[in-house]
């Protein structure tokens, strides 16, 4: 068993920086790398890629990402963890495969393909042997929306991934697992920890907790001494130096940029954060409130105490269902009165709105410069302020009053107060709302499968 | 007991930093200490209370306070805070994540001789 195990996090979300996983292959030395690509909704985006295309419904950049990080990987001993299997991992996995064969790697990687968190399937057998998948904010049963839903994932834990590993995948492509998972699992796999050793699967998950977010812990914003961070633009991101007692050390390789610090990290840990003393996961509970900080030389915080308790009997469930559309319009008014303009333009178009018989759920007016923000917390804006950035938001279950609205911004322009600009961006566009249903599903429901294939 | 003594206002902003977060129409706003010394001060001043008041009309729901002693920080939940929350939300903030540096904006009472920053 290895003293240490060093896992770093490469990417927060998808869309975060595309160099950050090649610098953390590169940089200096590391074991696992783990990366995020789905958001809470993102799920549906992949359900409909293959609803259009059997192949589709994972994020298809991870794809050419390894291709970039195989060699280094498999010279250096570097193993990928992540969810980018979205809706259909294996076909993920499957055009990883491909790619890897005419890459010439020294030895043919193994890809672990984790599945069987995807119930969209089998929703209406579940719904009709009494579980009701109610809103976990609202109480409501999911029949409520079943006929607009669009996806809905368990989320898996740690399990599956170490199942992955311990049959010699070097990259395991997942559906929905918890960030958390992608990191406790290697840390679980190494050590040999098990179902039981809770206090030890809480420390693990609290690595994942803090790694999660990429930079956000090493430097990214935060408050403190943000003016005087050093190279932000090659933020290095989070390494944990894992521990087989469940201390961990957070760094980030030497050269990068960023700091590690009990600021950045404390920041990190109270992230999304609900009640501190049950943090839950597939995995365990763990208990924030325990954790011991404490800065350990430059760029190194040490974690220790982490206590927690048992897994619950349950698991979250993430729906996406269609819910009906938004749009949002911006106009800039400049100096002299840019806030009088720009309020005066709100009331022109809600005047125009309301003589149009638009019926809308909800029409929102900010102020950028001066309300957006802070709302009244933020006070009366200067009477010189340079300029003010009207935004006004509409949302409707239909799409025709949202896109009736999207075209009531521009004759602002010429028909509106004076000194506008800021349109050159063209008619505001009708997004879709696809919203989350978190809800809860018994976990003698859900049977993960760990394939792994050779390239 | 003591008596109070001279007391003074001051912003949470020199006392400590914070960052915020989403959770469905919930913002949680975890608030840390920026010296060790101000934590007591923090768990005693910056009440569910004061928070409510500081976020009366901004939020629409409750508010919940946990205490992290360990981290020398104080965990809110401003529920009703995101206009609906994620997808839905027009809100520029749809994610809550100014909601840190709109509660360093409430003051409250600290010892007149306080060093602060």
């Amino acid at each position: 068993m290895r003293d240490i195990v060093r896992i770093g996090s490469g990417q927060g979300f998808w869309g975060d920086s595309l160099d950050a996983p090649v610098r953390q292959v590169e940089a200096g030395p590391l074991d696992y790398l783990m990366m995020d690509y789905l958001a809470e909704v993102t799920m549906s985006i992949m359900q409909k890629q293959r609803a259009r295309d059997a192949s589709l419904g994972y994020a298809r950049d991870f794809v050419p990402l390894m291709g970039r990080l195989l060699p280094a990987m498999l010279e250096r001993n570097v193993r990928v963890i992540s969810n980018a299997g979205g809706v259909n991992p294996r076909s993920c996995a499957e055009a990883i495969a491909a790619v890897a064969r005419d890459l010439r790697l020294p030895r043919r990687p193994r890809l672990g393909i984790v599945t069987g968190d995807d119930i969209l399937d089998r929703l209406d057998d579940l719904l009709s042997r009494g579980h009701p998948l109610a809103n976990l904010d609202t109480g409501e049963p999911l029949a409520a929306v079943r006929d607009r839903v669009q996806s809905a994932n368990a989320y898996l834990g740690a399990a599956p991934v170490v199942d992955a590993l311990a049959r010699g995948a070097d990259v395991v492509v997942t559906g929905r697992v918890t960030d958390t998972g992608l990191t406790l699992g290697p840390m679980m796999f190494e050590f040999g920890w098990r179902d039981g050793d809770w206090d030890r699967i809480a420390a693990g998950t609290v690595a994942g907790h803090v790694i999660e977010c990429g930079a956000q812990c090493t430097g990214g914003n935060c408050l403190v001494g943000w003016e005087r961070l050093p190279d932000m633009a090659d933020p290095g991101y989070p390494i944990v130096e894992a521990r087989p007692d469940g201390s961990f050390t957070v760094t980030k390789h030497k050269g990068t940029g960023g700091r590690v610090t009990v600021a950045s990290v404390t920041e990190q840990l109270v992230y999304e954060m609900g009640d501190p003393r049950a943090y839950i996961t597939p995995d365990g509970v763990a208990d924030f409130t325990t954790i011991s900080l404490k800065q350990a030389g430059r760029d190194r915080v040490e974690v220790s105490g982490v206590k927690g308790g048992p897994a619950t009997d349950s698991l979250k469930v993430s729906v996406s269902y269609h819910y009906g559309y938004k749009a949002v319009g911006t106009l800039v008014y400049s100096w002299p009165d840019a806030y009088k303009k720009a309020k005066m333009a709100d009331r022109i178009l809600r005047e125009r709105l309301g003589r149009l018989g638009l019926q809308f759920e909800e029409v929102l007016t900010e102020f950028v410069g001066v309300d957006a923000t802070h709302g009244r917390l933020a006070g009366a804006p200067d009477p010189d302020i340079a300029e003010v950035q009207l935004r006004v938001g509409v949302r409707a279950a239909e799409r025709a009053p949202v896109d009736r609205f999207s075209r009531e911004i521009a004759p602002l322009i010429l028909n509106g107060p004076p000194s506008v600009t800021g349109f050159a961006g063209g008619r505001p566009k009708i997004e879709e709302i696809v919203a989350y249903w978190p809800a809860l599903i018994a976990k003698t429901e859900i049977h993960p499968v760990v394939d792994v294939i050779e390239a | 007991m003591g008596k109070k003594g001279a007391r003074r206002m001051v912003q949470l902003r020199w006392l400590a930093h914070a960052r915020s977060g989403d959770k469905g129409d919930t913002a949680n706003v975890g608030l840390i200490a920026l010296r060790p010394g101000y934590y007591p001060l923090l768990v005693r001043e910056v009440t569910v209370a004061r928070v409510a008041r500081h976020f009366r009309g901004e939020i629409r729901g409750p508010v919940e306070r946990f205490e992290l002693p360990n981290l020398r920080a104080l965990n809110f939940l401003l529920h009703g805070a995101l206009g609906g929350g994620g997808t839905l939300s027009l809100k520029t903030d749809a994610q809550g994540k100014v909601f840190s540096t709109a509660l360093l904006r409430m003051e409250i009472p600290v010892p007149a001789g306080l060093r602060v920053s």
